[in-house]
Parts: C-alpha cells; sequence; structure tokens
C-alpha cells in the first residue's frame, strides 16, 4: 500500500499535498482500499470557507457513505469535475488524478500539525 | 418475477446505509468493533477460506459473513456475465416429513404445496395471523410426504417457533442448519461450472430439486437463486463445504459476497426479508400475490389477504429509479412526492451497477405512485430526481 513520503497526512485517512499556500487533498490508498468501488464523490461548493475538521465533502462507495473532514482551515478554490464523470479515480489514482479538492490556507500552523507518512503508516499499523 | 428466489436479512441495513467518516469505517472494521461483538457470531464452516481470500468479514444475521472480497461491482459483473459463488451457508435448512406433511404445510403456507411434483420446488410465504410475512422460503417436494424447506437465517427461530406452535401428530420436522452448508453457483455459466465438477451430469429443470449421494453423503441441488440468473443453490454437509467451494472456484465461479448478493437481487426487485418482507406488511402489498394461491383452501392469513385483496391494498412495494447519474440510494431514504411532500421511505436502495444509476424499492400509497410518476429520492437533503418504474429494473 502506497503512502508517498512528499505527503502530509490525517487521522481521518486523507493526504494532503503543499504547492505553496494551496493544500491539494484527496483520501489515501488505503482509504479507497478499504472503501472499495467508489461510486459517488459530493464535493464542496467553490469560495467556501471550511475550518479544519469540517465535514465538507462525501466519498460514496456501493457499501457506505463516508464524510470527509477539512484537512486544513481555509478557502475552497478548486474542486475535481473530472470526478462527477468517473467518481472510480480515487481508487484508480488516489494520490493522483483522483485528488477532490484545493485549498487556499489560511493557518500555515495547522499545516505543521499534520501527520507525516511515518505517523500515518503508525496509525494505520 | 422471475426465478425462485431465496434471501438473507438483517445487517444489510447497517452496511449498506449508515453514513459514517473513513475514519471510523476502517478503524472499526480493523478493530472488529462492529455491533454485535464478532465474538458472538457464528462462522460458516468457508470462514477460514473467506479470509484467505480477502474477504471483507461483516455481521449478518448472526453470522459473519463477507461483504465482498476485492470489489462488489466486479462480483456483481461476473454474475451477470459468467459465474459467481456466494456462502449461504447462514440459511437454514429444515425437512418436514410424514404422511400428513402435504396437508401440514399447505396450511401454513401461501403457495399451493399440492402443486408440486416429487423433485420440484416454490417460493412461499409463511405468514402470521395478520397476513403479514413471517419469512419467505422456498419449499422443495423430494418425495411423497418427504419436504426440504430453505429459509432466512434471520427468521430461523420465529419459523421453527411458528410450526411448534402448530406441530400436528404424524408430522416430523428436523432442523438440518447446523449440520450443512450452503453454496449458491450463479450466473449463465453455471451449468458450465456443475457439468465439470460433476463429470457431465445435468442440473434438475428450473425451480427443482435433485438430492444425490457423493461418497456416502447426500448433496441437494437446487436449480435456484436470487440473482435473476440461471444457477443452483448447493447444499452439503459442513465438513464437505471447502472442497465443494474449491472445485467450483477451479471450474470458474468467482467468489462473490452479500455486497453483490444484495445489488443483483434488487436489480431483478426479488425482496430482502426483514427490510421489503416483514411481519407488518403482507406479499399483496409487496406486489408478490403470485405465490399466494387463495382458492387452495384454508390457510393462515388467508382471511385477511382475501379481504385484502377485494378492497385493493392503498400501499404497494414500488420499484423507483434515479433519472440520472448521482449518489447511491440507500435504505432509509425518504421518498417525496413533486412538490417535496414525504411518500415514504426506501426498504432497499443501491446504485444499480449495470444501469449505472439509483434504484430502490419503497412502500408508497399506489394512487400516488402510479408507473412514471415523478418523485424524489432525498439523499442527505438533497432532492434526487426519480420516476416510479415498472418492476423488475433489470429485466
Amino acid at each position: 500500500m502506497a503512502i508517498p513520503s512528499e505527503l502530509k497526512y490525517t487521522e481521518e485517512h486523507e493526504w494532503v499535498r503543499m504547492d505553496g499556500d494551496i493544500a491539494i487533498v484527496g483520501v489515501t490508498d488505503h482509504a479507497q482500499e478499504e472503501l472499495s468501488d467508489v461510486v459517488f464523490v459530493e464535493l464542496p461548493e467553490l469560495e467556501r470557507e471550511v475550518e479544519e475538521k469540517e465535514q465538507m465533502a462525501v466519498v460514496e462507495s456501493v457499501k457506505a457513505a463516508s464524510d470527509i473532514y477539512a484537512p486544513v482551515s481555509g478557502t475552497i478554490i478548486e474542486v475535481n469535475v473530472a470526478l462527477e464523470e468517473e467518481p472510480g479515480l480515487v481508487n484508480e489514482d488516489p494520490y493522483g488524478e483522483g485528488w477532490l479538492f484545493k485549498i487556499r490556507v489560511s493557518d500555515m500552523e495547522i499545516v505543521e500539525g499534520l501527520l507525516t507518512a511515518d505517523d500515518y503508516e503508525e496509525h494505520i499499523g | 418475477m422471475g426465478g425462485v428466489n431465496t434471501r438473507k436479512s438483517g445487517l444489510a441495513t447497517v452496511f449498506f446505509s449508515e453514513t459514517r467518516s473513513v475514519s471510523s469505517d476502517i478503524d472499526s472494521a480493523r478493530e472488529g468493533r462492529q455491533f454485535p461483538a464478532m465474538s458472538d457470531l457464528k462462522r460458516s464452516p468457508l470462514d477460514s477460506l473467506h479470509r484467505e481470500a480477502g474477504g471483507r468479514m461483516v455481521p449478518f444475521a448472526g453470522w459473519e459473513m463477507p461483504v465482498m472480497y476485492q470489489s462488489i461491482l466486479e462480483e456483481h459483473r461476473a454474475v451477470r456475465e459468467s459465474v459467481g459463488q456466494f456462502d449461504i451457508s447462514h440459511m437454514g435448512q429444515l425437512f418436514v416429513e410424514g404422511e400428513g406433511a402435504e396437508e401440514w404445510l399447505n396450511r401454513l403456507l401461501t403457495n399451493d404445496v399440492s402443486a408440486l411434483e416429487d423433485g420440484q420446488g416454490q417460493y412461499t410465504f409463511l405468514l402470521n395471523e395478520a397476513g403479514g410475512v413471517i419469512d419467505d422460503l422456498i419449499i422443495y417436494r423430494i418425495e411423497e410426504g418427504s419436504y426440504f424447506l430453505v429459509v432466512n437465517a434471520a427468521c430461523l427461530s420465529a419459523d421453527l417457533a411458528w410450526f411448534g406452535k402448530h406441530a400436528v401428530e404424524g408430522v416430523s420436522l428436523r432442523d438440518e442448519s447446523e449440520g450443512l452448508a450452503g453454496i449458491a453457483v450463479q450466473g449463465p455459466n453455471s451449468v458450465d461450472v456443475f457439468s465439470r465438477v460433476f463429470g457431465g451430469r445435468t442440473l434438475p429443470s428450473r425451480n427443482g430439486i435433485d438430492v444425490l449421494s457423493v461418497e456416502g453423503k447426500n448433496l441437494w441441488i437446487c436449480r435456484t437463486g436470487y440473482t435473476g440468473e440461471d444457477g443452483f443453490e448447493f447444499f452439503c454437509s459442513s465438513g464437505a463445504a471447502e472442497r465443494w467451494w474449491e472445485e467450483f472456484a477451479e471450474a470458474g465461479a468467482k467468489p462473490c459476497g452479500l455486497g453483490s448478493r444484495d445489488s443483483l437481487r434488487l436489480e431483478k426487485c426479488y425482496p430482502l426479508n426483514g427490510s421489503d418482507l416483514t411481519p407488518e406488511r403482507t406479499p399483496l402489498e409487496a406486489g408478490l400475490g403470485f405465490f399466494v394461491k387463495l382458492d387452495k383452501g384454508e390457510f393462515i392469513g388467508r382471511d385477511v389477504l382475501q379481504k385484502q385483496k377485494e378492497e385493493k391494498p392503498t400501499e404497494r412495494l414500488i420499484a423507483i429509479q434515479c433519472n440520472e447519474k448521482g449518489a447511491p440510494p440507500r435504505p432509509g431514504y425518504r421518498v417525496l412526492d413533486a412538490d417535496g411532500e414525504a411518500l415514504g421511505v426506501l426498504t432497499s436502495g443501491v446504485l444499480s451497477p449495470i444501469l449505472g444509476l439509483g434504484i430502490g424499492m419503497a412502500y408508497l400509497p399506489v394512487a400516488k405512485a402510479k408507473v412514471g410518476t415523478d418523485v424524489f429520492i432525498e439523499s442527505r437533503g438533497k432532492k434526487m430526481p426519480a420516476k416510479v418504474v415498472k418492476k423488475p429494473f433489470v429485466a
């Protein structure tokens, strides 16, 4: 199971890739494997202001609906519209084409507090 | 309705409807923190094979059973296009014997037991005095005075209590559920699997049963299922289950779990006991009057159903299909009319892998739910446009 070392993670099985003050967010390989068969993703509205740990998206597999929380606080600046047609990208390429949304981060300190790849590996271990 | 079918009940609602965080989903799966405690649950004779194959084990009707292996969608397609096999060892097997067996069963079940010839089976209901469904089951006549019943795991104890309450002299009932395992082989290539494993032997005809003796042990082979595809349900002693599962797998049957079993049966509008069928609903309300023979003579629940038939049920189990791609409908979601007024609640719901659209069933007022009526299914406060459609969803 892949846990890329350059990414940050949450205990809720999200990953975060930082690009300046932009956080790109998705669900981890472990999460997509546990969920299996993602068939629908409900994405947040653009420009929405989100607080860390706020419920803001839903990933639905055939068997269950799972809430996705904001890993950091900030503003939604982009969502992955490709998932509307192809929600299965979350399974096929969780760290790439299966990304969910981008947040312009309002508080960089929260980013510092996210899990490292090693922390996350231990968390799911 | 298509072939006779069998079904499972109970915890499907937990596993197909609950909204939970990714985190709680995964953590509870890893720590086995699901309720009831996994340790209280019965294990199938195929348990270790499921675990070795990566089966996701979940509580279901008092058993720990695989909901899926790698992908519910792939398992679903395998059954529609080729062949899959399901562990149905949790289901109950009863033997009813004696000179008066036919007459006794005919007073307890809705279908006409006297219409069965040796080796034939039929789908039927066990009703309470109010005409509500205690269980839906398949009864096979092995020979005169000898019947084999396959019942729902979650209903077994209620069935036994009901049969016991109505016991008569000269008819014996034996519960063999503990000692027997069951495997359902389903899909267009089921016939090939059977012929490969049993050296060219042919299956019984549709809804029929053959009892074979292999190495001194009985095997019950039934041409029935719960997927709407050709196939057979196979019962053997628990000790032999692994051997047959592996032989069917080698002959091409893909292991499939309860998840695809649910989506397969719902595409065909086969009811799930405990969700679509309950002691508060009659088979007529469920749209399954074909399996109720009101003119066969007296049986428990008959008077209520006769009256209901004359007056016409005011609510029926209705099929609803989403108009566009969206969130999968799940049991418990509300069904609203075009004005947004609540009409009822989904008893079953799933994303149809074949249609690519959400499908579900709900008890709705007949007058407000004619085929073609526009409705909404409410998912987390959002109204998904849908329509009342003819059963089944997938022909």
